[in-house]
């Protein structure tokens, strides 16, 4: 398993990362982002860190754990 | 796969995140990653907002360091400018006249800011902003002071005027054109940002051109073409960019406004050369046309197709991907998606001066084909999403709105 977090001050709601993978990242009304999961599949962790390297300001990291 | 070494000029964006994309991939090969900037890679979107008002600084911004550059076992050769290319013997030169050789080989050079007529006043109080020791320079003057004219009012013009003022100097925006922005937004939608500058205390010029700049630091004078004249302590020239292509003259590549690549991001004529970011010129696959875009999510999105492309030549990716870009103006969060001028129709939701609003584009049939969103992330999202799914405006106005709104009403016809 992985885990997913996020720099939730750092998020400025670019949306990137919603369009990249949505059953993973969505934002909210205030444009901060959400983490609609906690940890994935290491299966899944190629196209989640994909994701998360679509973020202009580099808030969103898929670590191990 | 059989690749070996992959070469990649310019290690900004868009040459790092292939570089990234590859090894995420599996690529097992060497990757070297040049640079004629000796700066670790960095992050532009910055340099016109929160590096000149100090709200992050340049290691917040570095696209690589040491450490994760290794991680990855990527080559970083900074300080090397490339001069040339023989695409027949698959080598570069490098500036001393070494030459590198590639199996494969990424374009990743991006644009170079155009300083027009001004070249000569670099380093006198005059700058253009697209490297971080030039906007660093740029900060160190806005502190000693304004005024500040900025000529040119795309988006890094614009920005930069946003952040002068946020810094409580003096700031003049003169643009020919008559509303900012203008390539990206319609002129409705330009006039509201016209007027949002000027309420923010920006004296805007609009319609106006530029005769000459003279003078030297701390003390310059422009000569505006409706025979004013205006005094700056600094001038900053946002009047766009040039494909950073020279070093390619004479390779064989087909080089207009751009490195000219097929729908796989392949430089036509020659083998195994890809070009990414701001100095790719693509044929779009829906409609065969070139096109060429200076977005951050652009270069990231065409560094993926390209590293695939890399590693599965047989079965080649095209490169789709709706446009994007995001602007961040005063505390306001502007985001264009797709775009206006092939619309037939328009319509806004929210109120513009609310400081919330999405204006919508349609095409014929109704489909999304573009939208302007301010302040507004479910509507950015909504339309970044529809545009993608090939989506109606109506459908979209019917998620945002629950079909509260009027329809949508004829470009050219306001109600
Ligand atoms: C001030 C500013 C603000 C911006 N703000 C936004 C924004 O808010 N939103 C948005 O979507 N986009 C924004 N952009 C655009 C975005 O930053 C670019 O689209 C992106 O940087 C393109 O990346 P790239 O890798 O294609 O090229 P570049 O970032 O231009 O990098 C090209 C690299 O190639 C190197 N190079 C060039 N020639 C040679 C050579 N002969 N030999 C070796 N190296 C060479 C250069 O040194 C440079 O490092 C902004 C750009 C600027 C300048």
């Amino acid at each position: 398993m992985a885990k997913l977090t996020a720099d939730f001050g750092a998020c400025q709601g670019y949306a990137n990362c919603v369009v990249a993978a949505d059953d993973v990242y969505d934002i909210d009304d205030d444009g901060i982002v959400v983490l609609l999961k906690e940890h994935i599949e290491e299966s899944d962790r190629a196209r989640v860190e994909e994701a998360a390297r679509s973020c202009p300001v580099n808030a969103l990291q898929v670590v191990d754990g | 796969m059989s690749v070996a070494k992959i070469l990649i000029v310019g290690a900004s964006v868009g040459g790092v995140r292939t570089a990234q994309a590859l090894r995420a991939d599996g690529f097992a090969g060497r990757i070297v990653l040049v640079d004629a900037e000796c700066e670790l890679p960095y992050d532009k979107p910055p340099l016109s907002k929160g590096l000149l008002l100090g709200m992050t600084d340049s290691e917040k911004i570095r696209l690589l360091t040491e450490e994760t550059a290794s991680e990855l076992d990527l080559e970083l050769r900074l300080g090397v400018e490339v001069v040339g290319l023989d695409a027949e013997a698959k080598q570069v030169t490098l500036a001393g006249g070494v030459a590198e050789t590639y199996d494969g080989l990424v374009i990743a050079t991006g644009v170079a800011a155009s300083w027009g007529p001004w070249g000569g006043l670099q380093g006198q109080g005059v700058h253009v902003v697209r490297t971080l020791a030039g906007a660093a320079e740029l900060r160190t003057e806005l502190a000693a002071g304004g005024p500040v004219v900025v000529i040119g009012s795309g988006f890094i013009g614009a920005e930069v005027a946003a952040s002068a003022r946020a810094l409580d100097l003096e700031t003049h925006l003169i643009d020919l054109v008559s509303t900012p922005m203008s390539r990206s937004f319609d002129p409705e939608v330009g006039e509201f940002f016209a007027r949002l500058h000027a309420d923010r205390g920006v004296i805007t010029h609009f319609g106006v051109g530029v005769d000459e700049v003279s003078g030297a630091r701390g003390d310059l004078t422009l000569r505006l073409t409706d025979g004013s004249a205006l005094k700056a302590a600094v001038v900053v020239v946002g009047i766009g960019a040039r494909p950073a292509t020279d070093w390619l003259d004479g390779s064989g590549l087909r080089l207009e406004d751009g490195v000219v690549c097929d729908e796989h991001l392949r430089a036509v004529g020659v083998d195994d050369v890809y070009a990414v970011g701001d100095v790719c010129r693509w044929t779009d696959a829906g409609t065969g046309e070139l096109v060429r875009a200076e977005h951050w999510t652009n270069a990231v999105d065409q560094a993926l197709c390209v590293a695939r492309n890399i590693m599965r030549p047989e079965e080649p990716t095209s490169y789709r991907a709706v446009e994007y870009v995001w602007t961040d103006q005063y505390d306001w969060k502007i985001q264009i998606v797709g775009r206006h001028e092939t619309a037939v129709v328009r319509q806004i939701l929210g109120d513009p001066n609310s400081g919330r609003f999405v204006v919508l584009y349609g095409g014929e049939g109704g489909v999304l084909t573009g939208a302007a969103v301010a302040n507004w992330p479910k509507a950015l999202v909504t339309t970044r999403k529809a545009m993608a799914a090939g989506r109606l405006l109506a459908e979209v106005v019917d998620k945002l709105d629950g079909g509260a709104a009027p329809e949508a009403a004829r470009v050219g016809v306001r109600a």
